[in-house]
């Protein structure tokens, strides 16, 4: 997984709450064996009419928006289905940051997964920030300070512990899990004396 | 201290518990699908890593699979492929599957339960959202992505953070026509689609109490709907007489040890919930949505909503989003829309209770002929029992199709699709825009109310259905 540092971006702010997963990345793209080239489907309905030709007014085929490396969405962003494929196509297309008022929790979990700083802001800052992005100002979001700097703004923003280290190291969290093998086999021998069914 | 039944659960599969409140949680049983795994396993045979306790996980082809001509293969050369490499990855990795050819196949909410894979205070994941449904059993049954499928393959834990804790209480007697979907889209449409975010739901009250197994199923499936990582109802008889005999259930001594624990998991007295929600039941209506979010709900008895009401701007422009992709205009009234197809199945409400509802509506009657109805059983096995019941010959002589089991058009993601600008009454679970098709539009609603949709050929009132 690739390090999260600092990002420096002008974001592309997409005004709607509730966008699930389905329109992130659609059914007919979830029928790959990969987790790359997933970018084609990103927002594919919103991206492409019937004929799959592009709609040049969509806020990524527009400029600068075409170069966002930072997404900025109303509340509730990425909820429904547990499709992984969502955060994969909004990497392969380029996002590894996100800021929204909120997100679902699937969604959210399968960010850091990923390499991909889900940013949670309140609405009033969000929409300032939703402001500048179409006034195409950039903004730098540093993960080791939790700061946005947007010119002479500087927002805080809060981040699990855990999560910020693994996204700052690029850490796999199944080799963490694995180190504690003892704690698990242990759990284990315990489990099957007290729970024999399971 | 008195526990919630989340918290009972959860201090019984803490592995090990990190200073910043990190937790490494132990995952009893994990059901795999084609369509979020192929990935995982492809990250254990680049890591060389085994699956750690196959004989918890229990995999099945569900998504992909055609519900019709099944003898003839599947014709999609993407979806044919998924299928065969999770075939491929079941017999490498040591992992009991149902195939498509097996009786016992079908989606794989509806199976857990079926088989007694699903069992009262278990730690019950899945690469999909819905796996919320086995929480119907009082087990704490969430979805997870992909990377967190390999992680649970290949460890068997997660890493995770206990989540707070809501009580949604229904009481009261449900009116007639009212059925367990319409107590779950009366409660999203209460809290929200993001209401539940970060919270696991204990429902209780008279009415779940009340509830069949095959309700409750209904109602903890549409949990992630409102938002919430789980749903949760409390183990009773109902469910220890659900689950016995079952082929993958406890049996002789481990029977009497499992139950006499499962006995220990209802909430105690006096246990404090970070929220609570009391519902009488009368104010439940049969319900249907009429926009592309879950919340958007209202009784039949309704008309489509009017966005210069909402006063909130961002959810004003939601509503004329959701009406503009809809096609509706405001201040119709539901029972005028008209449907061109209506689709049975899902693992909201694709169980034989189901079934027998629509049945129980469509006997003696036709379906509209200008509505295509189509029965996409939850499994073989529900599929079987409702033959023997002799359902099929019901729902085939009014005019429905009897199709062959899986998840079909609550995703569309094999051939079962709707065409831009139709519309579906479904008893599926979400509405979203391009869910059951690009441009189709979706009313969600009961399978009663499904099944007067078709006969009537619009949204129906149940209560009117002669």
């Amino acid at each position: 997984m690739t390090p999260f540092k600092t990002l420096t971006s002008i974001p592309a702010a997409l005004r709607i709450m509730n966008i699930d997963t389905d329109m992130i990345i659609p059914k007919q793209f979830l029928r790959t064996i990969k987790r790359t080239g997933l970018a084609a489907g990103l927002f594919y309905e919103m991206r492409f009419d019937e004929q799959g030709n592009k709609k040049p007014d969509f806020i990524l085929h527009r400029e600068p928006y075409t170069q966002s490396t930072i997404l900025i969405a109303g509340e509730n962003f990425g909820c429904g289905s547990s499709r992984e494929h969502a955060p994969w196509a909004l990497l392969d297309f380029g996002i590894r940051c996100i800021i929204a008022p909120s997100y679902s929790d699937i969604f959210f979990n399968n960010c850091f997964k990923n390499g991909i700083l889900p940013i949670v802001l309140p609405q009033a800052q969000v929409e300032e920030l939703m402001n500048r992005a179409d006034d195409k100002q950039d903004i730098t979001i540093n993960l080791p300070d939790q700061k946005i700097v947007a010119g002479n703004t500087v927002y805080d923003f809060d981040i699990d512990a855990f999560r910020k280290h693994c996204l700052i190291n690029g850490l796999d969290d199944i080799g963490l899990t694995l180190e504690k093998e003892t704690f698990i086999s242990t759990y284990e021998e315990n489990r099957s004396k007290e729970r024999p069914w399971v | 201290m008195p526990k919630t039944l989340f918290e009972k659960i959860w201090d019984a599969h803490v592995v090990h518990h990190a200073n910043d409140g990190t937790c490494v949680i132990y995952i009893d049983r994990h059901l795999v699908h084609e369509v979020t795994s192929p990935q995982a396993f492809e990250g254990l045979r680049m890591a060389g890593r085994p699956v750690r306790r196959p004989e918890n996980t229990l995999a099945v082809a569900d998504h992909n699979v055609p519900t019709t001509n099944r003898n003839l293969g599947i014709s999609d050369p993407e979806s044919k492929l998924q299928i065969e490499t999770l075939e491929e990855n079941v017999k490498e990795f040591g992992i009991t599957y149902f195939g498509m050819n097996d009786k016992r196949q079908g989606i794989v909410h509806i199976i857990g339960p079926e088989q007694g894979f699903t069992q009262p205070g278990m730690t019950i994941v899945c690469g999909d959202s819905h796996t919320s449904t086995h929480g119907a059993f009082g087990a704490l049954a969430f979805g997870i992505g992909t990377s967190e499928v390999e992680h649970v393959l290949a460890t068997q834990t997660l890493i995770q953070k206990p989540a707070k804790t809501m009580r949604i209480t229904v009481d009261g007697t449900l009116s007639a026509g009212v059925t367990a979907k319409d107590v779950v889209l009366h409660i999203i449409g209460l809290i929200g689609t993001a209401g539940g975010t970060g919270y696991v739901i204990e429902y209780a009250g008279s009415v779940i109490r009340d509830l069949s197994m095959e309700g409750r199923m209904t109602v903890c499936n549409m949990t992630i709907e409102g938002g919430a990582r789980a749903g949760l109802i409390a183990p009773d008889d109902k469910t220890f007489a659900y689950i016995k005999g079952r082929p993958m259930a406890p049996s002789g001594e481990n029977w009497d040890k499992a139950v006499a624990w499962w006995k220990t998991l209802p909430t105690d007295e006096g246990a404090v919930f970070d929220k609570e929600i009391h519902i009488n039941a009368a104010d439940i209506a049969p319900s249907v949505t009429w926009g592309t979010s879950p919340q958007d709900v209202l009784p039949i008895t309704g008309i489509v909503p009017n966005p210069d009401d909402e006063p909130d701007t961002n959810k004003k422009a939601a509503i004329i989003r959701a009406l503009d992709y809809m096609g509706l205009t405001a201040g119709t009234k539901l029972t005028d829309i008209p449907v061109d197809k209506v689709f049975i199945g899902s693992c909201t409400n694709g169980r034989i209770e189901d079934l027998r509802e629509v049945a129980r509506v469509a006997e003696g009657k036709k379906v509209a002929a200008t509505v295509q109805a189509m029965i996409v059983p939850g499994s073989g096995l529900v599929k079987a029992q409702a033959e023997a019941e002799g359902l099929d010959k019901i729902l085939l002589a009014a005019g429905f199709e009897w199709r062959e089991p899986g998840c079909s058009l609550c995703l569309g993601m094999n051939e079962d699709k709707l065409n831009a600008g139709e519309r579906c009454a479904s008893t599926s679970n979400r509405n979203f825009e391009g869910r059951q098709g690009r441009g189709a539009r979706t009313h969600l609603l009961s399978p009663a109310m499904a099944a007067a949709a078709a006969i009537t050929g619009k949204l129906t009132d149940i209560r009117e259905m002669k």
